[in-house]
């Protein structure tokens, strides 16, 4: 009832302590096309789901590079996402001029949330309104990170985004327990699987999502942060579609067998 | 009237050939300061891009800056254009970064050597300042005064026929063809050849000769001692 009353400037509280403007920038976060992240002890997987405009126009980039070792997928104002991409690229290149390392991901997600926080207190200025799952790779393994409009950042070990996102994240929240030794294959299909999800119905295709890897291969090598080629995704989805006629088929050849045992016992008695 | 002098020179040299699919760069590993070796193992060639390789020579600091500063603009290059910096590219962006600095210049004698748009071999040789050139062939450094006019006696009039050559009725003298019809093999025999004279009378050439090829297949790295003293 007094959301009206409260909500015109960001600077603004309301009586049970709210900021309505910050919660308006989140609600932005839930319009937007949904993204995933998943991550293992070594990979961090970023999947996103590709919607264009319209029939004539191509998709929005969601999932951009940030370093060698970073990158974001976002979900939201993208126009904001990508001004805000550019500013954790030039974070990342700052930062190995100076020290000559990368800058570990719980530092850029920290620099992230201290620019959006700005945006939460000052009277000419309004929230990002977008939110970005940030996943990298550094010297304490992979991880990823969810920064919200509101300045707030947590770690995840799996995460969704965007609209249809609590499908995805009620299928990540029964399987991430193992997510920690996934090798970066199953991360990826899982991560696949997470978006097919939000799609409810619509079929899974290499051309409406994109997904991006980076992570730390067995022989200490870095896998720098790159999109999968659509190839690449095509074959994975495939497989995953294979493996899930394969327990159906199985599936309904033991109802057949119990079936057979129930026409059997009648006989015994 | 004791002053803070900015600069040092730390010597050594660089050289370059382009070919007409491959580019051989090549410095000395030695770094010096007045009449001491500070090191017999430094490396002057930085990679920029996959097909693009800097040599400096001059003040180790400005260089270690320079190479530095290249390496981030190109990041960023990256970043906007979803692809590498060619090497044309960088060398225009290498030219105003020095020139940039034209009233405290950069305290380098920089060669930029690659493979350019097309696959051909590119050399471009610069002064402290970013006045730059494409040309066949270069030298800079300590011992460029040595090696620049053997490596003219070898390499100009071959290049300047091949060039004459390939330019038809004109007399027009096209630079992006300035390259040499030499090997692959007789280049790289040619820089080493040139540098062990060099190394004969340069006090600040020597110890080791770093030689990068660039080609199709990448970029190879080769090492061959030279005279320690």
């Amino acid at each position: 009832m007094f959301r009206n009353q409260y909500d015109t400037d960001v600077t603004t509280w309301s009586p049970q302590g709210r900021l309505f403007q910050v919660e308006y920038a989140m609600e932005a976060v839930k319009q937007g096309s949904a993204c995933v992240g998943l991550c293992s002890r070594t990979h961090a997987v970023l999947a996103a789901v590709n919607k264009p405009a319209s029939e004539l126009s191509s998709y929005q980039r969601k999932v951009f590079r940030v370093a060698e070792h970073a990158g974001v997928a976002l979900a939201g104002l993208t126009a904001d996402g990508r001004v805000l991409s550019r500013f954790l690229r030039n974070e990342c290149i700052n930062h190995s001029f100076v020290y000559e390392a990368p800058l570990p991901i719980s530092r850029l997600a920290l620099k992230l949330a201290d620019k959006a926080q700005v945006c939460t207190q000052r009277s000419w200025k309004r929230p990002y309104g977008v939110g970005l799952l940030v996943a990298g790779l550094d010297e304490s393994g992979a991880h990823l990170y969810y920064n919200c409009p509101s300045g707030n950042y947590f770690e995840y070990q799996a995460f969704a985004i965007g609209s249809r996102s609590q499908a995805a994240k009620t299928f990540l929240e029964r399987r991430f327990q193992g997510y920690k030794d996934y090798t970066p294959e199953q991360l990826i299909k899982d991560a696949l699987s997470a978006i097919k999800e939000t799609l409810q119905g619509e079929k899974l295709s290499s051309s409406n999502c994109t997904v991006a890897i980076v992570g730390r291969k067995d022989d200490g090598t870095i896998e720098p942060f790159e999109m999968i080629g659509a190839a690449r995704i095509q074959e994975l989805i495939d497989s995953m579609e294979v493996a899930e006629e394969a327990p159906a088929e199985a599936s309904s050849m033991q109802e057949e067998e119990r079936g057979s045992e129930d026409a059997a016992a009648p006989m015994d008695i | 009237m004791a002053r803070f002098d900015p600069y040092e020179n730390n010597g050594g040299t660089c050289v370059a050939v382009a070919g007409a699919d491959y580019c051989v760069v090549a410095a000395d590993t030695r770094l010096s300061v007045g009449y001491s070796i500070l090191s017999r193992d430094h490396s002057k060639i930085a990679q920029l891009a996959d097909k693009c390789v800097l040599a400096s020579s001059g003040f180790q600091g400005d260089i270690k800056a320079l190479q530095k500063a290249l390496a981030a603009k190109e990041l960023i290059y990256e970043h906007n254009n979803n692809k590498k910096m060619s090497c044309p590219a960088m060398a225009q962006l290498l030219s105003n970064t020095l020139y940039y600095k034209r009233f405290f210049p950069y305290y380098t004698f920089n060669v930029l050597a690659g493979l350019d748009t097309q696959g051909k071999g590119c050399v471009f040789t610069y002064d402290a300042v970013g006045s730059y050139e494409r040309t066949g062939y270069s030298a800079q450094g300590t011992g460029s005064a040595l090696m620049m006019p053997v490596l003219d006696n070898q390499l100009k009039s071959l290049v300047l026929s091949y060039c004459q050559l390939r330019t038809f009725n004109t007399k027009l003298l096209l630079v992006q063809d300035a390259v040499t019809p030499l090997s692959e093999s007789d280049a790289v025999d040619l820089v080493k050849d040139v540098f062990a004279s060099a190394t004969e009378r340069d006090i600040y050439t020597g110890d080791r000769l770093e030689i990068v090829v660039i080609n199709s297949s990448g970029t190879h790295r080769e090492c061959i001692e030279l005279r320690k003293d």
